[in-house]
């Protein structure tokens, strides 16, 4: 689960993380009254959206004025913002969080992370922030260091010192101890909160020689939610597509993707795998879908009618290998779905597995029209034939 | 022979009398798998489908002498599961539960770190030795005995490769879900260790998907140190990156964990990657025919 950049900084300071001060409009009115509050000008109005690339988008600005400001703050709130991370019709801004400026003498990064190589938490830090990380590594790995932290051990400060003693220039001493101090309360906060990710970047120096958290980006592990109650309040519904959103209330693995073939399969992946043949087959999938090894009745019938909601869905590929999850299990829950949405587009069913006979018996007697595959490229072909010309 | 789990094997069930370990539990009796005890905490004293219950995995071990637990303990207790039965030591722990926190496994993993356990999972289908033991939850009629090891990261996507293979004729020695998650207990290169000094085992197949560099590593490996042959698929070819695709540990995440740089770093070993999942039978067969 992904947090806005305002919720990671308040956040930070409860964990002790430096942020510049700032507050939450989700209106234009808003403005003045907050304006108030927070040092500058300048300020900075910044689009609050989960789809990163928003600097590039537009979605931030420096402003010398109030008129300034809500000006720009009119045009980000009332425009859609596109952003290399959205589609190109772009993503709607519904709140954006206002700043101090700051005067800025260097921007490094410093995120935590999981090593899944070592099934250990590990600290990334950098000179070279502002950046994506990755560009970094690919072009200058030697400027991103890594330390990975022993989970029964927890912090030390060793472990900062080892990294931030290689900067270069070093800066003065009691920025040092800030920067590790900060990397500490990172630390914690990863920990604390079941973080997949925590990232700072860029984590500045200012001019006084102070570290500040300039941007904030935390996401949380989804399997932690159930005891991470306070960060499941924080999600936001409103950015994610509406089929995906759908589909999480009623457990199913939903991601929406670009073409017109809907599919639905169980066993994520064979989902992958299904996606694959569809596009080898020269047609694209319309989603990623999985309804888990071990479905029930609902919650096919739920899948399959996110699918027909989908009016993009041009031709449905249903692959199935039933294991936990029985082929006529799977056959009742098909049809009712089919009971309340008239299918009017190409069906093809690949069965296998448990039960796999009962189960096209049970789609066969129905009134439901498709096409059976007896294998996964037979599937994928005829699927492909459908909207092909 | 074949890889950690055979007819000897005596299993104990975690999480028995819970939905998914009772169904399982008669499942793999009915395979001939020799579930010899169950833990549920509170609930010792019990039977399910004629195996006894006992509240501790250790009173399991002196009562059953199991050595082998599979786990279908809920996300919120799975964690604390795997290490009851590391301290009971046990050898080998096979995890099917899915949705621990990343961080639960942190600590499991450096718990069970430098000692003689093997973790199988978790998230993941579990293990079964064809005609010897299955623990876990794999359709047990679709393997059939043989001489290809299979090692996997997802479940039902093994059950499509298992069927071919049965389809094309090729049986399997040992067949290896090691798990969907980021943090799992064993890679693929600890299997083909293991496959390398098993007899019985001619060939493997390698199932990856996107996420994380477990292929990347195995590719390294095989290269300098594996002489069977392998075979490979990835899944995830068409997956955009920054989605978690249905397994946790399936998303691409800054540039890395791709199947394009997978693919090209298992070919470049010399490796036989299949892009056609529908062909993987016939490709495996091919091969093997060959060497």
């Amino acid at each position: 689960m992904k947090l806005h950049e305002y919720q990671s900084k308040e956040l930070f300071s409860r964990f002790g993380i430096p942020v510049p001060s700032g507050k939450v409009v989700t209106t234009v009115e808003d403005i003045e009254k907050v304006s108030q509050d927070i040092n500058g000008p300048p300020w900075v109005v910044k689009a609050q959206v989960h789809a990163g690339g928003r600097g590039k988008g537009g979605g931030v600005k420096v402003v010398n004025s109030l008129d300034e400001m809500k000006k720009a703050s009119e045009t980000i709130l009332n425009q859609p913002l596109i952003t290399k991370q959205t589609d190109s019709k772009g993503t709607k801004v519904h709140q954006l969080l206002m700043e101090e400026g700051v005067e800025i003498d260097r921007e490094l990064y410093l995120a935590m992370t999981i090593d899944r190589a070592v099934a250990k938490p590990v600290m990334i830090f950098s000179q070279a922030g502002g950046m994506e990380i990755e560009e970094v590594a690919e072009r200058t790995p030697e400027l991103v260091l890594k330390e990975s932290i022993d989970p029964d051990v927890g912090w030390s400060s060793y472990l900062g010192r080892s990294m931030v003693y290689k900067l270069d220039p070093l800066p003065s001493p009691e920025t040092v101890r800030e920067l590790i101090t900060v990397m500490g309360r990172l630390y914690n906060l990863f920990m604390d909160l079941d973080c997949s990710l925590a990232e700072i970047n860029p984590l500045v120096i200012t001019k006084e020689g102070k570290a500040l958290a300039i941007d904030a980006k935390i996401n949380i592990d989804d399997n932690a939610l159930y005891r991470q109650k306070e960060m499941k309040t924080l999600d936001d519904p409103r950015e994610k597509d509406p089929l995906e959103l759908e589909a999480e209330k009623s457990n199913l693995n939903y991601i929406r993707l670009d073409g017109n073939i809907g599919a639905m399969v169980n066993g994520a992946g064979l989902a992958m795998a299904t996606m694959d043949m569809i596009k080898m087959a020269g047609a694209e999938p319309a989603n990623f879908l999985d309804v888990g090894g071990g479905a029930n009745e609902e919650m096919i019938a739920k899948g399959f009618e996110i699918i027909l909601g989908d009016e993009r869905v041009k031709a449905i590929l249903i692959n199935i290998f039933g294991g936990i999850l029985r082929c006529d299990v799977f056959a009742r829950g098909v049809l009712a779905a089919a009971e309340k949405n008239k299918i009017q587009i190409p069906m093809i069913v690949r069965l296998k597995g448990t039960n796999v006979e009962e189960g096209k018996k049970i789609l066969e007697d129905s009134d439901l029209e498709f096409l059976v595959a007896n294998d996964m490229v037979e599937a994928a072909e005829l699927v492909a034939q459908q909207v092909s010309g | 022979m074949s890889i950690l789990v055979d007819e000897k094997s005596r299993i104990v069930v975690q999480g028995i009398t819970g939905n998914e370990g009772t169904f399982h539990t008669k499942q793999m009796l009915e395979y001939g798998t020799v579930v010899a005890a169950g833990v549920t905490p509170g609930k010792g004293g019990q039977k399910v489908e004629g195996v006894p219950v006992f509240n501790t995995l250790k009173e399991a071990v002196e009562a059953e002498g199991v050595n082998v637990s599979c786990i279908f303990v809920p996300p919120a207790f799975a964690a604390d599961a795997i290490l009851e039965s590391a301290a009971a030591g046990l050898g080998v722990i096979v995890c099917i539960t899915e949705g621990i926190p990343t961080v639960d496994m942190v600590k499991v993993a450096s718990f069970i770190r430098e000692k003689e356990i093997v973790l199988i999972g978790p998230n993941c289908p579990g293990i079964i030795s064809p005609g010897k033991t299955k623990v876990g939850i794999m359709p047990g009629q679709i393997h059939k005995q043989g001489s290809i090891g299979v090692i996997s990261r997802s479940g039902t996507l093994t059950y499509e490769v298992v069927d071919q293979l049965t389809q094309v004729g090729l049986g399997q020695s040992t067949c290896i879900g090691i798990g969907g998650d980021p943090i799992v207990g064993t890679t693929f290169i600890d299997h083909l260790q293991r496959f390398k000094d098993d007899a019985e085992t001619e060939g493997v197949v390698l199932i990856g998907e996107i996420g994380g560099s477990a292929e990347e590593d195995a590719a390294e490996y095989i290269q300098g140190d594996f002489e069977k042959p392998v075979i490979a698929f990835i899944a995830g070819q068409t997956a955009p990156p920054g989605k978690r695709m249905g397994h946790a540990g399936a998303i691409i995440s800054g540039g890395k964990g791709k199947a394009e740089d997978k693919i090209a770093a298992l070919e470049n070993a010399g490796i036989t990657v299949t892009h056609n999942l529908g062909k993987l039978g016939e490709t495996v067969l091919d091969v093997m025919g060959k060497s």
